[in-house]
């Protein structure tokens, strides 16, 4: 979430069919059953992390729970809103996936794969302060349809993402 | 879709987060006038307190050419706001540039830089002032403070403006002593003395802990007094007053004391050091500009809401000349075109360079120059100009955030109620 290059945002088709879904002009479809089950699994390997500090598990129906890592919390500190893209919105691997502001500073939060995005922790809407509180667990952000369950393999492991807090250039800055 | 460079905008060094820190840094202080080669780490100067935050574990990031304090350990900004407001924060403010003016004509000086009634100021009086340009615009925001006599002036202004404020001094200086070669008039920049703020509701309580001679309840708000502070009994210049709406002083250290009296003035237990993130929640809940977000050459002191910096006896035109005096007599006599206004914004909070539309979303009115969650209130609050008659209180208008426009008001300022020792 604190990609310093731009990355490729949603398309402006995509940004279309959200505001089409916003105003019930067309209902989010699922993707279809044969491409949920023909795609690798990652259910035991545990979260995996981007350096943009999103984090994700993947269960054995390649939806993948996201969220922002411990780290992200404490360097944005108190999360006072968080905002994330519709149920149905197409995401890519590094895209804008939605906002979270602290009364420190608004951040991206960008999504770790690819897919369509599934569902939205509504419990966030009255209780962003969960972001801060339970990072990895009741902090989830939203749940994503992966499209190329493959891309969970270029992201880091626990001890990868752990290496890669430390080395962080930006630090203690 | 989303100007991720728009949004970034935002705030204030506040902002800075692990990976992109040294180049929201270099961004900001660009921003703000201030060289670009001053963005490198190397080049940051240091304030007389630079090591004594250091080991207080100051997160120290570069602010206004400065090398200064985010936050102090672990510490959360709002963790840090709250105590200022319920207890007593220090801020080190000693990279602000203090001056002194002396001689006979010192007040005359000074008067025809900005348009304050200095000479109704009484002895020891502070007043919060403007230096102008010829059109009006605001050259910087500074206090002014007169103190045994119209011969004596100490004034403070922002380290954002250092170069263009001494460059404006030194040449309006230059040709005032050549015209009154009687009573020329003595400028010195107090270069490395410390300046701190104690500011909060137990301010009074800690400060008059370490001083004996003066009893600092007859030091109402605006006033100012030199005493011996601290053990070892340091001649200080102190203002009752401060950044925050809350009690306070704002103290000038001489060089060779301020890290010994910050240190002893921290030790007492409701004391905490307070960076730079809680100093901008603080001073937006209390409506003070910061300058180059609020406050730029472009603006007057009348669309600022600083037309009480204007004194009443210099409204006329008889009255003794100031830089643009003849805009800013004509927008207090037919209003200003823009003014600055607060805002209350519903969902996420509006930060700088968000737009503000009429309340039907189709006519962009103005724009957001400071904005934040509230720690204090709760509310999304934020400060703007926008076009005059979408002003008043209560007037709804938008605001857009991600490109999405979000149901505001206008809301007076300050958001919290002021508390100072009147």
């Amino acid at each position: 979430m604190f990609g310093a290059a731009l990355r490729p945002l949603l398309t402006p088709s995509s940004n279309l069919y959200r505001t089409a879904v916003r105003n019930n002009l067309v209902k989010p479809t699922c993707l279809p059953v044969a491409q949920r089950f023909t795609s690798v699994r990652f259910a035991s390997s545990g979260p995996r992390f981007s350096d943009d500090h999103e984090w994700i598990t993947v269960d054995e129906n390649n939806i993948g729970t996201v969220g922002i890592t411990d780290y992200a919390q404490k360097a944005l500190g108190d999360v006072v809103y968080v905002e994330v893209a519709a149920p149905g919105d197409t995401l890519e691997q590094g895209g804008f996936m939605g906002s979270v502001e602290s009364v420190k500073a608004a951040s991206d939060i960008y999504s770790p794969v690819s897919g369509t995005l599934a569902s939205v922790n509504e419990a966030l809407k009255d209780q962003p302060s969960l972001l801060n509180k339970d990072p990895m667990g009741k902090g989830w952000v939203c749940k994503i349809q992966l499209s190329d369950p493959a891309q969970v393999e270029t992201l880091m492991d626990d001890a990868g993402y752990k290496a890669f807090c430390e080395s962080d250039p930006g630090k203690d800055e | 879709m989303l100007s991720r460079s728009l949004r970034r905008a935002a705030i204030f060094p506040a902002e800075i987060t692990p990976r992109n820190a040294l180049r929201q840094a270099t961004r900001l202080i660009s921003r703000r006038g201030i060289a670009s080669t001053a963005a490198r780490w190397q080049d940051l100067r240091k304030t007389p307190l630079y090591e004594f935050h250091v080991s207080q574990s100051a997160k120290m990031v570069p602010f206004a050419g400065f090398s200064m304090p985010l936050s102090y350990g672990d510490i959360g900004q709002v963790a840090a706001h709250n105590h200022v407001r319920t207890a007593a924060g220090i801020f080190d403010v000693s990279h602000m540039l203090q001056h002194r003016f002396t001689g006979d004509s010192a007040e005359a000086f000074l008067m025809s830089l900005c348009p304050t009634s200095l000479d109704a100021l009484p002895p020891f009086t502070s007043s919060l002032s403007v230096l102008l340009n010829e059109q009006g615009g605001i050259i910087d925001d500074m206090m002014v403070t007169k103190q045994s006599s119209s011969e004596a002036y100490y004034v403070v202004t922002n380290a954002g403006r250092i170069k263009e404020d001494k460059e404006l001094i030194r040449e309006k200086l230059r040709d005032w002593n050549e015209s009154h070669q009687s009573e020329p008039v003595r400028w010195e920049t107090l270069d490395g003395w410390g300046l701190l703020a104690l500011q909060g509701p137990k301010s009074a309580e800690v400060l008059q802990a370490l001083i004996k001679d003066v009893d600092l309840t007859s030091l109402k708000f605006g006033k100012s007094v030199f005493a011996p502070v601290g053990h070892d009994k340091v001649k200080c210049h102190i203002a009752r007053g401060g950044y925050t709406g809350e009690d306070g002083f704002e103290i000038s250290i001489p060089p060779q004391h301020t890290v010994a009296l910050t240190k002893e003035i921290a030790s007492n237990p409701d004391v905490m050091m307070i960076g730079l993130g809680a100093r901008d929640s603080l001073r937006l809940e209390a409506g003070m500009c910061l300058y180059g977000h609020d406050l730029n050459e472009a603006i007057s002191p009348v669309e600022a809401g600083l037309t009480w910096t204007i004194g009443k006896e210099r409204r006329s035109e008889e009255a003794s000349p100031f830089p643009g005096k003849s805009r800013i007599l004509s927008e207090i006599a037919n209003g200003p075109s823009r003014r600055r206004v607060g805002l209350q914004v519903e969902g996420p909070p509006a930060r700088e360079g968000s737009k503000i539309f009429d309340s039907t979303g189709t006519q962009e009115i103005g724009i957001v120059t400071s904005g934040i969650p509230s720690p204090t209130t709760g509310t999304n609050i934020a400060m703007g100009y926008v076009a005059s008659g979408h002003h008043k209180k209560g007037t709804e208008v938008q605001v857009e955030v991600r490109k999405k426009l979000r149901p505001a008001f206008i809301r007076p300022m300050p958001f919290v109620p002021p508390k100072y020792y009147k």
